[in-house]
């Protein structure tokens, strides 16, 4: 790790400040992934500024029946805070198919959202890496691409982004509340990060003098019908592969509202709006699950080593949402998948 | 090799950065410190406080080996920055026994010979007190889930998960 200098911000305008100050100091939550790529000298900030003792703790409904999340709650106190265990089953589901106890008891909210990729060129500081050093070129590409992805990708770039929590954040609609010197504006989440294009090195719409201060969540959280699947190398503790969020409303055994997000397959949580119109006023079955996947997946293009997600996808779609729509929803401590 | 001068554009350090000064108490000790900015709660630990039971296997956060408790929650101290941490209380192994007397985790892993090399187990240990102290495991498979991150070369899953069920059984299934 570089030697750096330390601050610690006092509250949300002197974090925006500092960094004003200083746009190339990086700010420090939990730091699970930051001081990791500190480590592989994949990041070489000259200062940090903590931000981890700011007032963005709480999770508080909305006047609408939503919930606001401050940015600074651990992903752990997310996934079993009971308003989220009873209202958003989804997102405490994904959180949980995330990292392991300990690095749920550090990470933040607003921090999974900024997580860099875990292609293996971009950690490792002796082979090319667009995102890691704009203009050197894609290791990936013609490398060990099996984790890479297989959707919107691009020439220069072909990460994926590792979170499990963004992908039920995605499904549910979720907004991003940021803060920076011009003020205070919100973002929708699946236009949060974006897709590599010549741009890899720029992993989301956050600008560089922002900060997240919370996450919001409208007030449909689809309780009943959601399930969240996650494929990976080994049982747990692993990226994924594949995985799947899904969340529908049914009536008079018909999907009144499908969500549909996919993780481990692109650059973003991945959803495709025009899929779910296809599953909408239709009743459930596996047929129809079937069509939605394959068109979910007609543009998707696999690598030498990561072909098999293609059909991969293919099946964890139909099955999580089979499980939605059954209300079986996936546990994530049962291996066993039905 | 190929890395771009913007990218490392941090590396231009002109002043010496500044030691921070942070007070924890260890494992009921309180210790006020002057420490460099880089440095993790596992390098204190083991390289400034003589405290080795911590243990270094990866540094990246991916074994579990360094877990410790921080104000009664189990992290991975190889990715905490200690001067991030003012005003913490830190548990380590050394801190579990009370006096001559095994916290039942301790005397449960050597009931179930739930180690062979023992290189992972102050982590498995300190990690199994922050499972029992978050009340959440209920079965076999939720133990199995939410010790996944502690990782054990040698494979003596199916004993750590018996020391557990044995000391959440001694501790009441909570603390």
């Amino acid at each position: 790790m570089n030697n750096f200098d330390y601050i610690r911000a006092s509250d949300i305008a002197d974090a925006v400040r500092m960094k004003a100050a200083d746009p190339a100091a990086k700010f420090i939550a939990g730091g699970t992934n930051l001081v990791d790529l500190m480590k592989y000298e994949v990041e070489r900030p000259a200062r940090l500024i903590d931000i981890s003792r700011l007032p963005l703790r709480s999770v508080e409904e909305t006047d609408d029946g939503g919930v606001r999340i401050g940015a600074l709650v651990p992903n752990s106190d997310l996934a079993y805070h009971p308003l989220i265990e009873r209202s958003y089953p989804l997102l405490s589901s994904a959180i949980l198919g995330g990292a392991s106890a300990q690095l749920r008891n550090m990470a933040s909210t607003g921090g999974n959202l900024l997580q860099r990729t875990r292609c293996l060129y971009f950690y490792d500081v002796a082979t090319p890496c667009n995102k890691r050093a704009p203009g050197s070129g894609c290791g990936a590409i013609a490398g060990l691409n099996r984790i890479n992805a297989i959707l919107g990708t691009s020439e220069a770039c072909i990460a994926t982004h590792p979170s499990d929590m963004c992908v039920a954040l995605a499904a549910l609609d979720a907004t991003v509340h940021v803060a920076g010197p011009a003020g205070a504006r919100s973002i929708a989440f699946v236009d949060f990060h974006r897709l590599p294009g010549e741009t890899p090195e720029i992993d989301n719409n956050l600008r560089s003098d922002e900060i997240i201060t919370a996450i919001e969540l409208p007030p449909q959280g689809f309780a009943t019908h959601y399930s969240y699947l996650k494929i990976r190398d080994r049982l747990s503790y692993a990226f994924a592969l594949v995985s799947v969020a899904a969340a529908l409303e049914l009536e008079n055994g018909h999907i009144r509202v499908a969500r549909l997000a996919l993780g481990g397959v692109a650059h973003k949580p991945w959803r495709d709006v025009a899929v779910e119109a296809l599953l909408r006023g239709e009743a459930p079955s596996r047929d129809l699950f079937g069509a939605a996947a394959d068109a979910l997946l007609k543009d998707a293009k696999g690598f030498a080593h990561n072909k098999f997600k293609i059909g991969l996808a293919r099946r964890a779609i139909i099955r999580t949402l089979t499980q939605a729509a059954n209300a079986t929803p996936q546990v994530q401590s049962i291996k066993k998948v039905r | 090799m190929n890395s771009a001068p913007s990218a490392h554009a941090g590396l231009q350090t002109t002043a010496k950065p500044k030691p921070v000064s942070i007070t924890l108490t260890i494992n009921g000790e309180a210790r006020t410190l002057d420490i460099a900015p880089w440095t993790t709660l596992l390098d204190l630990l083991r390289d400034r406080l003589d405290l080795t039971g911590s243990k270094k296997g990866c540094d990246h956060g991916q074994c579990g080996a360094c877990t410790v408790l921080l104000d009664g929650r189990r992290v991975l101290s190889c990715l905490t920055l200690a001067a991030m941490k003012d005003g913490a209380e830190i548990t380590t192994i050394e801190g579990l026994a009370k006096g001559d007397t095994l916290h039942p985790l301790q005397q449960a892993f050597i009931d179930h010979d739930a180690f062979q090399c023992g290189y992972c187990t102050p982590g498995q240990i300190c990690s199994a007190a922050g499972l029992i102290a978050e009340g959440r495991a209920k079965t076999k498979d939720d133990i199995r889930e939410l010790m996944s991150g502690n990782i054990c070369r040698c494979g003596a899953y199916p004993n750590i998960v018996a020391a557990i069920e044995q000391a959440m059984e001694a501790m009441g299934g909570k603390r």
